[in-house]
């Protein structure tokens, strides 16, 4: 009764979207004529989709393809990691007719996402975050991923210019090896520069905590660091925080220019738009949606900010030049020789690590150069 | 009732109209809290109505989309009764020190280590005593730990002259923290890299759905626990003691009751339930114990506590309702293009309107018992 009083047009395309998507989600795959019709897909962020950061750089991405023909969105903002996620998803599924969902947050893989995956046979999953196994997650499930670390690299580049002190700093949430591989790219970019800059970082201890965050960048900037990056969820309270006291600003997940205005010299983005509209590309014309997908900025998951007005000449020459190479795919951020901060040799010199090599997605270390602990 | 007493072909209903007295009486007493709340939650929509025309959008298809979302389908009453579970033990954590008249809001650092607790104690376990000893287990842990960590609020506050609702909460804080201290430590995983999390329970090891529904066994036991709670406060003496305590502190230490047993008793019953809270989130939903514990479970549960009027009894449909709320949010986001703070504003709203309504007890003459004794 109460679909019937509040049918207007647009419910009833959603609702008809919805019958349709149902009629052929056994062949989704299989029969781009209807697929192309008609396929609801369905986002959930845990944090809200304006934070300067991780969920608006994947919201940015839905609105790409919220534009593309036969598509209908449908997102959740501000769901937490717990059954809550669960029933969001399920509810997509159920009130909306998703059939292809992206549940973005890294805690949403397990168990949530693959208790719903396990239910809901017919319905694809695809979770960000590089988690999915072959044969241990089930085959309506995957992951996408982006090698970020070489935007911070770069990020790093433009620090190494920028910084007077030869101090640059990181708030980071947590020692894990997303944060680590970030941290020590960001520093190693630097050092490419300067072999003598160091980097002190803090770590906040959460994922998004804004007061820590301030003292944080307070902190890093009292102690002499004159450019600042983050890895926290939303770096709006970093980025505000160290222009309003004038250091320099490197940015993560999205473009925070208009928050560190001429402060700002670049930014690690993520260019989600490209991976989702390759997804939604593939389940239109009835290729298979892949299961583990990962790239890096030449495979166009990453991009960086425009360079920022405080780059020099010089700095944004080298810049270019190292993007050049990235994009070539000739470029090792993490080759070795390189020591960790307790003088262990953690690379050896005959190594230079590609960005998808497997070594590096247990980084437990914080390169020579960096002023922190990971614990 | 002079109609009645007039009409002679309802002489009657007259008659029994005096036997009816002692049911009006009691009625009259049960039915303020009804009514009044009720006209609070009428008059909370109807000033949410304003602020969503305001934005300008319809207050009509919102209610129509909450119903849907909430109530309207078997699916839909199954998703806010999963939401309400956890709520119905943090909501018990508030309500019960409340009799006593201590504002306790830390609920959530009990549930965040009342849930460390149980996978901690989970361990050793784990292959080697059947799911139900090893649910003891936990869930005895849960109570221990949550219990002490609530119950020294209550001790602080009647030994050492602590503010209560500050220091809960203070330590909800460093509950937090401790929890991250032992799943990034001592209780860490080594397998999970970028969450870190302690070993997952496996699959058969899981506290399971209710039989044929969609829905945990965290919403019975939080049932049972509100009805045990009330039986505690209504019926027992210790509950009676802990009401005069609440009503009047001085009265109740001449009366020599046991004003500090009392309130650590209390507080400490209370923290068992949020801890519980916690043991049922890793038994029933996450499998480990990692930071998606801290999900609000315990802030939300104060606002329930509020809404039932620290009534054990009433928690159980303010739960469910509150589930109902959550689980219709997120329709309200993807159907009215709507940000998830519209449920927040909602929740604001009918809180501040049922406390200011608090102010209307014994203004109405109707619902005074003495009324319906005389005539």
């Amino acid at each position: 009764m109460t679909k019937l009083l509040s049918m207007n047009r647009r419910n009833f395309l959603q609702a008809s979207a919805a019958g349709l998507a149902a009629g052929v989600a056994p062949g989704l795959i299989g029969s781009p004529a209807l697929a192309q019709t008609a396929l609801t897909v369905g986002f959930i962020y845990v944090g809200p989709k304006d934070d300067y950061g991780y969920n608006q750089a994947h919201a940015e991405g839905a609105a790409v393809i919220k534009k593309m023909p036969g598509i209908t969105l449908v997102e959740e903002e501000n769901v937490p990691e717990t059954v809550d996620v669960q029933k969001t998803m399920a509810s997509m599924i159920n009130l909306d007719g998703a059939t292809l969902l992206f549940p973005t947050s890294f805690g949403y893989f397990d168990p949530h996402m693959l208790a719903l995956a396990a239910k809901y046979p017919k319905i694809q999953f695809r979770h960000c975050g590089g988690l999915w196994t072959e044969g241990k997650n089930p085959a309506n499930t995957g992951s996408y991923f982006g090698y970020i670390f070489q935007g911070q690299y770069l990020n790093g580049v433009t620090a190494g210019y920028a910084s007077k002190s030869k101090k640059i700093g990181f708030v980071a949430a947590k020692p894990i090896p997303q944060v680590l591989q970030n941290i020590n790219a960001f520093l190693l970019g630097a050092r490419s520069v300067d072999p003598t800059i160091t980097c002190q970082v803090i770590f906040t201890g959460e994922w998004s905590l804004a007061v820590k965050e301030a003292e944080a960048t307070n902190a890093l900037v009292d102690q002499g660091a004159d450019v600042i990056t983050c890895h926290v969820d939303s770096p709006k309270v970093v980025a505000e925080t160290a222009a309003g006291r004038g250091a320099f600003v490197c940015g993560y997940h999205a473009n925070q220019s208009a928050l560190a205005k001429d402060k700002y010299l670049t930014g690690a983005e993520w260019a989600w738009g490209n991976v989702y509209t390759n997804f939604i590309k593939a389940a239109q014309s009835g290729g298979k949606l892949g299961n583990f997908v990962r790239g890096g900025l030449k495979d166009g998951f990453v991009k960086m900010s425009p360079l920022g007005p405080a780059v020099s000449a010089e700095g944004r020459k080298k810049f270019e030049a190292t993007l050049a190479e990235i994009m070539a795919g000739k470029f090792s951020v993490f080759k070795g020789p390189i020591k960790d901060n307790k003088g262990n040799v953690v690379i050896t010199a005959d190594k230079a690590y590609a960005e998808d090599a497997i070594d590096l997605e247990s980084m437990a270390y914080l390169v020579e150069g960096v002023v922190g602990s990971t614990s | 009732m002079t109609v009645e007493a007039n009409d002679p072909g309802l002489s009657v209903a007259a008659g029994s109209g005096a036997s009816l007295r002692p049911l009006l009486e009691w009625l009259a007493r049960r039915a303020e809290p009804v009514v009044i709340g009720l006209v609070a939650i009428l008059i909370g929509l109807a000033l949410f109505s304003l602020f969503i025309l305001a934005i300008g959008k319809s207050p009509i298809t919102l209610f129509q989309l909450m119903y849907t979302g909430g109530f309207g389908s078997w699916f839909s009453i199954q998703n806010s009764l999963s939401r309400a579970a956890p709520l119905l033990l943090t909501a018990l954590c508030v309500a019960l020190p409340a009799r006593l008249g201590l504002v306790i809001i830390g609920a959530e650092g009990a549930v965040v280590l009342g849930g460390v607790a149980a996978a901690a104690s989970a361990m050793p376990f784990v292959g080697i005593v059947p799911p139900v000893v090893l649910f003891l287990f936990m869930g005895f842990a849960a109570v221990v730990v949550g219990g002490i960590w609530i119950g020294l609020a209550g001790f602080l506050r009647h030994y050492r002259g602590v503010n209560e609702t500050i220091s809960s909460l203070l330590l909800a804080y460093i509950a937090i923290a401790l929890m991250n201290q032992f799943v990034e430590g001592l209780l860490r995983d080594p397998a999970s890299l970028n969450k870190p999390s302690t070993k997952p329970l496996p699959k058969d090891y899981m506290l399971g759905q209710i039989p044929g529904m969609d829905v945990h066994w965290g919403l019975v036991i939080g049932v049972v626990a509100c009805i045990l709670s009330w039986v505690l406060i209504e019926i027992t003496s210790f509950g009676f003691a802990a009401r005069i305590a609440g009503g009047n502190v001085r009265a109740a230490q001449i009366q020599g009751l046991p004003v500090g047993k009392l309130i650590v008793g209390f507080t400490g019953i209370a923290g068992g339930f949020a801890g519980l809270a916690g043991m049922i989130e890793v038994a029933a939903v996450q499998g480990s114990a990692n930071a998606s514990l801290a999900a609000g479970y315990g802030y939300t549960g104060i606002l329930v506590a509020f809404l039932a009027r620290h009534n054990p009894l009433a928690i159980i449909p303010v739960a469910i309702l509150l589930g109902g709320i959550s689980a219709s949010g997120g329709l309200i986001q993807r159907r009215m293009g709507l940000p998830d703070a519209t449920v927040l504003v909602l929740q604001g709203t009918l809180f501040i309107v049922i406390l200011f309504c608090e102010t209307f007890y014994g203004r109405f003459k109707i619902f005074n018992p003495d009324l319906w004794k005389r005539s």
